[in-house]
């Protein structure tokens, strides 16, 4: 089961290390990890997601809810958030499939952010499902490199995860 | 102007601290010139990890933070073994350490160690200190946290210039404000009605009580509530001591080294009333059994602990004082059926059995069984690690006194500096040690804070010339190879005591025990008696 956490946390040193750190410990896998400051200067958010059972889910709710610089743990609903993540993908593009990969990106509604005469350089911005999309799709031409943030995630509608 | 060392010392005195254990070094030498003047007593422990048990042991007779203190790099590290068992043992602690300057940190310079880094999985929580000016409220955050919730160690490590920089004026904040730290204490009010409908429910009830029934000060509250309603009580390792060991009601300690009636009552109930234990796998080998057959009340005060090991139907986060409240203040007129008491009872009588007795040796479950009447009644023992523990969590007869040992950690060497601390939290009490001549080598040097301060501990060293409890596993698990588990070219311990100039004496029957016990428990002075035990006595 996947699942995706959002935790305050204060924002100051070491905080990051105290959390990976939780979840390496106790033998948990965190499938990817986002850190950014908040409205709140002085909080940041930790968007986590990973892999478990309700048992796992539940233990690391609580272990991270003891840890003293986190302010407030909520797991998001499946269906009930939106979620994103930024990727840059390097294709490999001989000028004869230039045209092909142009189609696949616009259909996808990504961007070419970079060309040079042998590869283009590919953003998309979408929920982790639909990356992997695109890299299958773009797989075939030749990928020669990938960046990939983590996940992040917000409620929908008018529910929130604040201090 | 005033000084980061003079504002630690005065954080110190703010909270009440009136005695601190440690070891001094390079880094953290501004703070020791500036105890040095003050009311504050420190004591020179003979190596760090044992300033560490000091502060456990004074912490868990105080009921107040323990303090200790070393310096950067070895002194800091050497403190781990020592942090690590308060943590598994949920202990109070402030433990200060110096470092090296802020500016060289992270450069691998002398004696520098990232002992927050270190520590992490250890500690309740860390601060590595950057300013001066943030001392006062890390050190009133630091006792808070300790002190509070489910207690335990934090570590404060403070760079040598943090110590030596200046501020204008100290003042001690009167307040904690830590956004993500507000431990539930109330105890939910739809969930003990829950609870208390189980307990009327339930034919045959038992309570199983930690050590969180100790640390919240609740045992007689615990007591009242057993006296009312008739429910038999087992303990955990950490709970000995929630009840008189003589109470017709309690049935000692649970687990893979206790006793065969608690958990033969564990094994018969129908409900089960958790008390500030975790149920670690020694107390409960098999948790996901007993949870099939039995409703499961859990009461604590880390909602981590609950559902963690054991199954739970109803969940109740709390300090365990007020729920006991709301308990005793639900049950109503509520009594156990005599049908169970009545069993427990029977099995408590069939199961009893002396052990038996071999020529030229102390039997030590018999020698601990008796130690109590020789006692005060408040007296506090501290158990080592090893068979010496399960000899006493079985046998000692606790009345109003207390039981220390390391449950969680299992931290050989524990015992000796652990009763220092105790001696300086409660100097009226008897305070005894029990040990092996395995663990007793681990910590025999802190017999010069034991000399050097003529502290009043009495300790009983059970020498079998072996690893006794390695050596059980090894007949029973490993074909009775025994690796490393006998004890070639130990001292004359007498002759070390004496080194000491600590008396001492030796033993080789139970009546000669008993008689050299009873000669020295009065005295203001520590002693030492090596017991020869035989050496396949079992642990159990």
């Amino acid at each position: 089961m996947l699942y995706t956490l959002s935790i305050l946390v204060e924002n100051q040193a070491g905080v990051l290390s105290k959390i990976s750190g939780l979840f390496s410990r106790r033998g948990f896998n965190i499938d990817s990890l986002a850190v950014g400051i908040t409205n709140d200067p002085n909080v940041s958010r930790i968007t986590i997601v990973a892999n478990g059972d309700e048992y796992v889910v539940e233990q690391l709710e609580k272990q991270l809810n003891k840890l003293i610089p986190v302010i407030k743990v909520k797991r998001l609903n499946e269906g009930e958030f939106i979620s994103r993540e930024l990727i840059l993908i390097k294709v490999h593009c001989a000028a004869a499939k230039r045209a092909e990969i142009i189609k696949t990106v616009e259909i996808m509604q990504a961007k070419i952010v970079d060309v040079s005469p042998s590869c283009v350089t590919v953003e998309y911005c979408e929920c982790a499902n639909r990356v992997n999309t695109l890299i299958d799709l773009l797989k075939p031409y030749g990928i020669r490199e990938i960046v990939r943030t983590g996940t992040v995630a917000i409620d929908r509608g008018t529910a929130s995860v604040s201090v | 102007m005033i000084s980061g060392a003079e504002i630690m010392v005065k954080c110190l005195e703010a909270e009440g601290v009136s005695v601190v254990f440690g070891y001094p070094g390079a880094a953290i030498c501004p703070f020791y010139d500036k105890i040095y003047d003050s009311s504050i007593k420190h004591i020179l422990v003979r190596e760090e990890q044992n300033a560490a048990h000091a502060a456990s042991g004074y912490a868990r007779c105080s009921g107040r933070p323990g303090v200790c203190v070393a310096t950067s790099g070895p002194g800091a590290t050497n403190l781990i073994t020592g942090i690590a068992t308060a943590y598994t043992d949920s202990i109070p602690m402030v433990v200060i350490t110096g470092q090296v300057r802020s500016d060289l940190l992270g450069r691998d310079v002398f004696q520098e160690a990232d002992i927050t880094g270190a520590c992490e999985p250890f500690v309740k929580h860390s601060y590595l200190v950057s300013k001066t000016e943030d001392l006062p409220r890390i050190f009133k955050e630091a006792f808070h946290i300790a002190s509070t919730g489910r207690q335990g160690p934090v570590l404060i490590d403070i760079p040598i210039d943090i110590q030596t920089n200046s501020i204008d004026e100290f003042i001690y904040p009167d307040k904690v404000n830590i956004m993500g730290y507000k431990p539930n204490t109330k105890g939910h009010v739809v969930q003990v009605k829950r609870a208390v409908e189980a307990i009327k429910a339930s034919k045959r009830p038992v309570i199983v009580a930690g050590g969180g029934v100790l640390s919240s000060g609740v045992k007689l509250k615990l007591q009242e509530f057993v006296d009312k309603t008739k429910i038999p009580v087992i303990s955990t390792m950490m709970g000995i001591g929630v009840m008189p060991s003589e109470h017709e009601l309690y049935l000692g300690m649970l687990g893979t080294y206790g006793k065969a009636v608690a958990n033969r009552a564990l094994h018969e109930a129908d409900l089960v009333i958790v008390c500030g234990a975790r149920l670690g796998d020694r107390a409960v080998a098999a948790p996901d059994q007993m949870s099939e057959k039995t409703t499961v009340i859990h009461i604590d005060i880390d909602p981590a602990e609950i559902g963690k090991n054991v199954k739970t139907e109803i969940p109740i986060v709390g300090d365990m004082r007020n729920v006991m409240n709301m308990l005793i203040e639900n049950i109503g007129d509520f009594a156990v059926l005599n049908q169970w008491s009545d069993t427990i009872r029977l099995w408590k009588k069939d199961l009893f059995k002396e052990p038996p007795v071999f020529d030229g040796y102390v039997e030590p479950r018999t020698l601990v069984g008796h130690l109590s009447s020789m006692l005060h009644s408040k007296a506090i023992l501290v158990a080592d690690v090893g068979q010496n523990q399960i000899w006493c969590a079985n046998n000692f007869r606790i009345r109003e006194g207390r039981f220390l040992t390391t449950g969680g950690m299992g931290t050989m060497g524990y015992s000796i500096p652990a009763a220092v601390g105790a001696k300086f939290a409660r100097p009226e009490r008897d305070v005894i040690v029990v040990c092996g001549d395995g663990s007793f080598q681990m910590s025999l040097n802190e017999l010069a804070t034991i000399a050097g301060n003529n502290l009043n501990i009495k300790i009983i060293i059970m020498r079998n010339k072996r690893l006794g409890m390695v050596r059980e596993l090894q007949d029973n698990n490993y074909g009775g190879r025994h690796s490393a588990t006998i004890l070639q070219g130990d001292p004359d311990f007498l002759k070390i005591a004496d080194a000491y100039g600590i008396d001492h004496a030796e033993a080789s029957s139970n009546e000669e025990a008993e008689e050299i016990i009873r000669g020295v428990v009065d005295s203001d002075k520590p002693f030492i008696l090596v017991c020869n035990v035989y050496p396949d006595t079992p642990s159990i």
